[in-house]
């Protein structure tokens, strides 16, 4: 299953942080996705981005010193 | 006859159809709670909600939306800048031509053992930032002044106080319930640190809708003033200490919310010179037709350009509350009379106790409006006694 696209998660403090991240995201043209918070990963309510990990780099210099970022995590197929 | 609404200082009348379509979008389309859920609804509530926080940082030139706070109105936004930021032992300086929404929590804080110089204004109710500077003390901490007065319409030097704030190391926090939409605000440009204001009048919005603008890093210093659920952070049982959960506590006014992000988007499209230049006209154009009425007093600055769209005035040996009465009876033209919750303004425009006969125009206003509030004005000030 090599062709098989692995994911990363940017987990933020609120929602509010996520959707200024998505926003500076769509800007550039960076794809991503909203979703709910896996609970495997955090109980707390709300949402994070979804991101494809080869894209990472780019994304997280295009949130530097923009958005506050918690972390950023694999997302395990479950 | 037509009405005349001239209140649009208490708060704005009509607002553009704008508002009740994106009042009315949310309720029927989305109607969910913020930030507390993941699914779609939710999200797309808080998409309301930070679409509001990013147009209004634009209006007012702050970097990064998330330093606005929504609240239910400028006194909310006032209590938290005051009540979560002052201490016992700090000396905190304001006008005396400040709303009861800055002297009340202020009082109450004096009663809790800060230290409070209220600068007095010149009779046209303006300050002389100079006062500013003398008042300064060593343990002085705060400057808190409205931008323009909600009685006579001046407009404040904030400017000019913001030099000096930011000179003496102090926190500069502007009150701009009058101002916010109808009159430009920079507060990097004006150096302010906190900036209150409402929603409900010049931004076009609903009334339960207001905020507080927090520079960078001044939340280390100021408690909230009330706390609960916020959606973020729910494993802790204390309140998240980050911007701007830290001061909104509880599900928020989101369909009051949405009206407000399309009030400041049609702000920012009509464009803040624009309105402030109509409502210029008006207040000008009323000041010419009656100033030179017999009896009439008009209070604030002589100047229509040093001033908000808001003319209190007077007439000879009648009672504000019944020349009030008698445009809404016999003219149906709307106005307020009386104190409007800032006695020590009318103090110092020596207006006090019987205050004064209040028009405040909004760019829904016209010019005929205006001539038929001058043609009203000229019969009742010739009956006066």
């Amino acid at each position: 299953m090599k062709d098989k696209k692995s994911y990363d998660v940017i987990l933020f403090k609120a929602v509010s942080y996520a959707l200024k991240a998505e926003k500076i995201l769509k800007n550039e043209k960076l794809p991503h996705k909203l979703i709910p918070v896996p609970k495997h990963i955090s109980s707390d309510c709300g949402v994070c981005l979804r991101i494809q990990v080869d894209a990472r780099d780019k994304i997280m210099a295009a949130l530097e010193d923009k958005v506050d970022i918690e972390q950023v995590r694999a997302l395990e197929d479950k | 006859m037509s009405i005349i609404y001239f209140d649009n200082a208490a708060t704005s009348w009509p607002k553009p159809p704008e508002i009740n379509k994106a009042m009315q979008k949310y309720m029927r389309k989305i109607g969910a709670n913020p930030g507390r859920s993941g699914h779609r609804l939710s999200v797309e509530a808080a998409r309301v909600i930070y679409d509001a926080r990013e147009k209004l940082a634009q209006l007012f030139s702050v970097a990064d939306p998330l330093r606005i706070v929504l609240t239910k109105n400028a006194t909310e936004a006032l209590n938290i800048a005051t009540l979560g930021f002052l201490k016992p032992g700090d000396h905190v300086i304001t006008s005396g031509m400040e709303h009861n929404s800055v002297m009340r929590p202020l009082r109450l804080a004096e009663a809790r053992g800060v230290d409070l110089t209220v600068v007095s204004c010149d009779k046209e109710g303006l300050i002389d930032p100079a006062r500013i500077s003398g008042a300064i003390k060593k343990n002085t901490r705060a400057v808190f002044i409205t931008h323009a007065s909600n009685v006579t319409g001046g407009i404040m030097p904030v400017s000019d106080i913001g030099r000096i704030t930011r000179k003496h190391g102090l926190v500069f926090c502007v009150d701009a319930a009058q101002t916010a939409g109808s009159y430009p605000i920079d507060v990097r440009e004006m150096n302010v640190d906190l900036l209150a204001f409402t929603g409900h009048k010049s931004l076009c919005g609903p009334a339960g809708t207001g905020g507080l603008y927090i520079r960078e890093g001044l939340e280390k210093s100021i408690e909230p003033i009330c706390v609960g659920g916020t959606g973020s952070r729910s494993e802790m049982e204390v309140q998240p200490d980050f911007m701007p959960d830290r001061y909104e506590a509880g599900t928020p006014n989101t369909v009051g919310i949405a009206g407000l992000q399309a009030g400041v988007d049609f702000v920012l499209s009509e464009g803040v010179e624009q309105i402030k230049n109509r409502e210029e006209s008006l207040v000008k154009m009323f000041m010419e037709g009656i100033g030179d009425l017999p009896g009439i007093i008009i209070y604030g600055p002589a100047f229509s350009g040093r001033r908000i769209p808001v003319v209190s005035f007077n007439i000879t040996g009648r009672d504000p509350a019944a020349v009030a009465l008698q445009l809404d009876d016999r003219y149906k033209i709307m106005s307020r009379a009386g104190l409007h919750c800032a006695p020590s303004a009318h103090k110092t425009i020596g207006t006090y106790p019987q205050g004064t006969v209040r028009f405040s125009f909004s760019c829904f206003n016209t010019r005929e409006q205006v001539a038929r509030a001058v043609e009203a004005l000229k019969k009742i000030s010739k009956g006066r006694k």
